[in-house]
């Protein structure tokens, strides 16, 4: 199973791909509305993106509160 | 009429296949324009379907295929009226877009739903009417309702129950949800899962196998393996319009309307 660590730098990597923005950009305790100036509509999509790549499934409640790339990595984590 | 170009959707007959294009920004929204040029079509139909076997609805919007009801309109709509005014007006609509979906479920074509992004309540509904769902890996799905204090209100959920186990309805339905194209195909909703922005391209091969078969045939099996359960949809609507007028869902519409939040259409 891969640790905390990798599945955040993870998510952080697919997320600078997906919305196009310099990895170097983005940091683990971002709000990642601000930072990649996206709407809920666009975070369902990088949830379907994480649900693909990790293999698992998250309800989006889970993304209740969720705002930083750190959180979001710990739920991921808890479903693998 | 055999095509349109209207404010919301379009439509073309090429090759034996109908196809019924969504194009209102943000997301296909369904409210009145959206819902008049729907009737327009379900009146048209009986004309198209003469020289047609397959029907694909399909979205241009980035966003998805369709994120549900106006709920913006809606709620504008229901603050200018006194309370039975707007209760009759919403049961009207419910009797309208019911029509438009129960026309579309019955037509003697096979339809195809071709779905991208979001496809969620009203637009989750109107994909429940296709026989054949084909979805790319970006789609997702939901029933959102909840959330504002209501159920599905455009057939949702008896259709839903016509293809799905119940503990998989209960699912969606009470804890509002979304989930991903890969999940459905799980459980048996959608029947192709396909690359992203593949859906319309996949649907269109299928539809041509479609052509090659006798329509009285497919439409006499299709009748016999998909009822519509008339009795529960309207049971549907009546559960709905008894929802609509508690104070829950003025203050859930409301928010949803007003808010500034990016994380509006999640739970």
């Amino acid at each position: 199973m891969p640790t905390a660590e990798y599945t955040l730098e993870e998510i952080l990597n697919l997320a600078a791909i997906h919305f196009k923005v310099p990895r170097a950009k983005l940091t683990p305790d971002d709000d990642f509305f601000k930072t990649l100036k996206i709407d809920s509509l666009q975070a369902l999509d990088l949830l379907t993106k994480l649900e693909h790549h990790f293999h698992v499934e998250l309800p989006d409640y889970e993304l209740q509160g969720v705002s930083d790339f750190r959180t979001l990595a710990n739920r991921i984590q808890a479903r693998l | 009429m055999k095509n349109f170009n209207g404010q919301s959707i379009s439509w073309d007959v090429k090759d034996g296949v109908i196809e019924l294009v969504l194009h209102r920004e943000p997301c296909n929204e369904i409210g009145t324009v959206t819902l008049e040029e729907l009737e327009k079509f379900v009146d048209a139909l009986p004309v198209l379907q003469e020289q047609a076997h397959s029907l694909i609805l399909h979205s241009t919007m980035k966003s998805g295929f369709c994120a549900g009801a106006d709920l913006s309109e809606l709620y504008h709509g229901a603050q200018k009226l006194q309370a039975q005014e707007a209760a009759k007006g919403v049961r009207d609509f419910l009797q309208r877009i019911h029509r438009v979906l129960n026309t579309i479920d019955a037509a003697p074509l096979t339809t195809i739903a071709a779905l991208h992004g979001v496809t969620f309540g009203g637009g989750f509904e109107l994909a429940l009417v296709c026989d054949l769902l084909i979805a790319d890996k970006m789609t997702r799905f939901c029933f959102p309702e909840l959330r504002l204090g209501l159920i599905p209100g455009f057939g949702g959920i008896p259709r839903l129950k016509r293809d799905l186990g119940n503990g998989v309805v209960r699912d969606l339905l009470l804890t509002g949800r979304s989930f991903n194209a890969t999940k459905a195909q799980q459980i048996g909703l959608v029947s192709q899962l396909v690359g992203e922005g593949e859906a319309l391209r996949v649907a269109r091969g299928t539809a041509a196998q479609l052509g090659k078969f006798d329509r009285q045939t497919a439409t006499a099996a299709k009748k016999f393996i998909k009822p519509i359960p008339y009795d529960e949809l309207k049971q549907e609507i009546d559960i709905f319009c008894d929802l609509f007028g508690k104070p829950a869902v003025q203050t859930g519409l409301k928010k949803f309307v007003e808010s500034t939040e990016a994380l509006s259409y999640l739970p």
